[in-house]
């Protein structure tokens, strides 16, 4: 039972159905295609058409931004010289400092892909958050992942590093025992984990509930006080929660790069 | 082994139920922390928010893990 049935059967409240309460089932799209490549499987997908969407929005609207650098900007370039001045000063300085400049690309990059991805779970048409597909955010920390242990073997030593990371300075040496393998834990296996699943498991929550709320308003709809009173609430609270989701997409957007930052960051300097 | 007594019903909701409550009373000790520290020094108010956001984001991460474990393991 899935929404999928509530639209085809127009199951309402008093023709005998009970609530067909969405599952995790709506989020297995459907494939449009797939392609053979190399003996590989490639499953063509509305999530796969939205990632393309979201990369070519992304890149055309920076590029748009970029183009004619005047210097006096127009509308255009300073929406994206704000864009991105605000992950160079929110983000980049705010926890890495100086040396963050650097990283401003990269994480101005993270920060607007995930941002839009995600807010293609409330634009209608789309109205699926990409990055509620476990592979998405899986990649984009793998990505960080390979990045911040490279900079650290980079700007510690290969082995220091890790050392380093393992053995913070400052703690009895009993305490070691306990700390070193907890540390060492998460550096390499906590940090990545939780990054993934915390994007994941909030698009991946948002988008159930407002489905919930959504397909609770339209089998509530039946000549009734209880049916009218009952679809009114669920509607209105879909529309609330749509705003909220939007709140938690842009913030769990924030809060993936800031982590990426603060992982980096950590990475550049040993802690003292 | 006698069954004495048995819990049935959705167990999936029952357990993100208690997963919720630590997170809950942490994210409340991290904001009302955050708020206080804020009225007492209002200048420093990015640096506390920075820190704020990040607390909130490693507590609720174990919110969110009780909330998939059931559709990845319920079956």
């Amino acid at each position: 039972m899935s929404a999928v049935v509530v639209a085809t059967e127009s199951c309402h409240l008093n023709s005998g159905c009970g609530f067909p309460a969405p599952s995790a089932d709506i989020f297995f799209l459907q494939p449009y295609a797939t392609i053979n490549f190399f003996g590989m499987d490639f499953t063509i997908s509305k999530a796969v058409i939205l990632v393309l969407a979201v990369v070519i929005i992304v890149v055309g609207f920076f590029l748009a931004a970029a183009r004619p650098q005047k210097m006096v900007p127009g509308k255009l370039q300073s929406l994206g010289e704000q864009s991105f001045l605000f992950v160079r000063d929110q983000i980049a300085r705010e926890v890495i400092g100086k040396d963050g400049d650097r990283f401003v690309p990269f994480l101005a990059s993270l920060f607007f892909f995930v941002w839009i991805s995600n807010l293609m779970g409330v634009i209608p048409g789309a109205q699926f958050p990409i990055m509620s597909s476990l592979a998405f955010p899986v990649s984009l920390t793998l990505m960080v992942y390979v990045t911040y242990i490279f900079l650290g073997m980079k700007h510690q030593g290969p082995l220091k590093f890790f050392t380093n990371a393992a053995f913070p300075p400052g703690v009895p040496k009993v305490m070691y025992v306990l700390l070193t393998p907890l540390e060492l834990l998460g550096l390499l296996v906590t940090r990545p984990v939780t990054q993934a699943i915390r994007l994941f498991a909030n698009m991946f929550a948002g988008h159930l509930l407002i489905t919930t709320f959504t397909v609770g308003a339209y089998y509530l709809l039946s000549p009734s006080l209880i049916g009218a009173l009952g679809s009114a609430t669920s509607f209105t609270v879909t529309v609330v929660l749509t705003g909220f989701e939007m709140f938690i997409q842009g913030l769990q957007a924030f809060i993936f790069t800031l982590l990426t930052a603060v992982y980096i960051g950590g990475s550049l300097h040993a802690e003292h | 082994m006698s069954v004495l007594a048995e819990v049935t019903g959705s167990l999936g909701s029952i357990g993100y139920g208690l997963a919720a409550i630590g997170p809950g009373v942490g994210i409340g000790i991290i904001f009302g922390n955050g708020v206080q520290a804020i009225a007492r020094q209002p200048e420093s108010y990015g640096v506390i928010r920075q820190n704020m956001i990040l607390g909130f984001a490693l507590t609720e991460a174990l919110a969110l893990i009780g909330f998939v474990v059931p559709f990845v393991f319920g079956k």
